[in-house]
């Protein structure tokens, strides 16, 4: 699904609410170990979709449906990103946002690097600074929300 | 390697219409737990999913050219989208920290956004 999985997760949130609702509502005060692994699991699963998109997108050539359906990197990162969603949704379930969601920024980070590594990207001094204030306002929001 | 300003609106805009995608999904579930018709709830999932479609095309369209380094990072914009939505169609309210925190994000995105060059 979407590329967006983890930014939105506060509304994923919500929506694993709605439909595990009827299930003896989730504890709101603990992060079980469970759901910390699956969210570190989620961040690699949606670090590893953003290189293999990247490898996809590059290798696309017009609007060739054939070309696109038999894209390995471009349906791998789909892939991917399905995987990551549902890891994000089961994890969400047994944890608090203050506490995951600092965990889910991780993903920039790891991007970042395997950008560097893959794609020869430069990590400069404006972008670690940019990075640093993304997973620090993420980790503000996932304070400020509703677990 | 320079990342033209086109990759970055595509993905700026992959974000904001990947948070409406949510948004609608979220309506969806919302309507299907309060027992409506299904065609009701139907319809607000179908669209949710048309547009991740969409912003999703647009994405790997806006990560071909340029540094993945400078893209992704535009994709926490939906974080910021995301607070607004809840906020205006789930009534969920803003406070202290995620006003900062939302803050930070408009800042970092605009530190990578002039690391450019």
């Amino acid at each position: 699904m979407p590329h967006i999985a983890a930014p939105c997760s506060a509304m994923i949130d919500g929506l694993s609410d709605s439909v595990s609702q009827g299930e003896s509502g989730r504890s709101t005060h603990y992060t079980s170990l469970a759901s910390i692994g699956l969210i570190v699991l989620s961040t690699v699963s949606g670090a590893a979709a953003q290189i293999l998109l990247r490898f996809g997108a590059d290798a696309i050539e017009g609007a060739n449906l054939i070309g696109i359906i038999t894209n390995v990197p471009l349906i791998g990162g789909y892939a991917c990103l399905a995987v990551n969603v549902v890891l994000v949704v089961l994890a969400l379930r047994g944890g608090q946002l203050s506490i995951l969601y600092p965990i889910v920024a991780l993903t920039f980070v790891w991007v970042a690097i395997l950008s560097q590594v893959y794609f020869q990207d430069v990590i400069s001094i404006p972008k670690i600074a940019g990075l640093t204030l993304i997973v620090a306002g993420v980790s503000f929001i996932g304070a400020g929300s509703r677990s | 390697m320079t990342t033209p300003a086109s990759s970055i609106l595509l993905v700026l805009a992959a974000s904001l219409l990947g948070s409406i995608a949510m948004a609608l999904l979220k309506v969806g579930a919302d309507r299907q737990r309060r027992t409506q018709p299904p065609l009701r709830w139907l319809s607000a999932v179908a669209a949710g999913v048309a547009l991740f479609l969409v912003s999703s095309v647009l994405y790997v369209l806006g990560i071909k050219d340029g540094s993945l380094t400078i893209l992704y990072p535009m994709v926490s914009t939906s974080y910021v989208w995301g607070l607004l939505w809840s906020r205006w169609f789930f009534d969920e309210p803003f406070n202290r920290n995620k006003i900062v925190g939302l803050t930070l994000v408009i800042a970092g995105v605009f530190f990578i956004g002039l690391s450019q060059g």
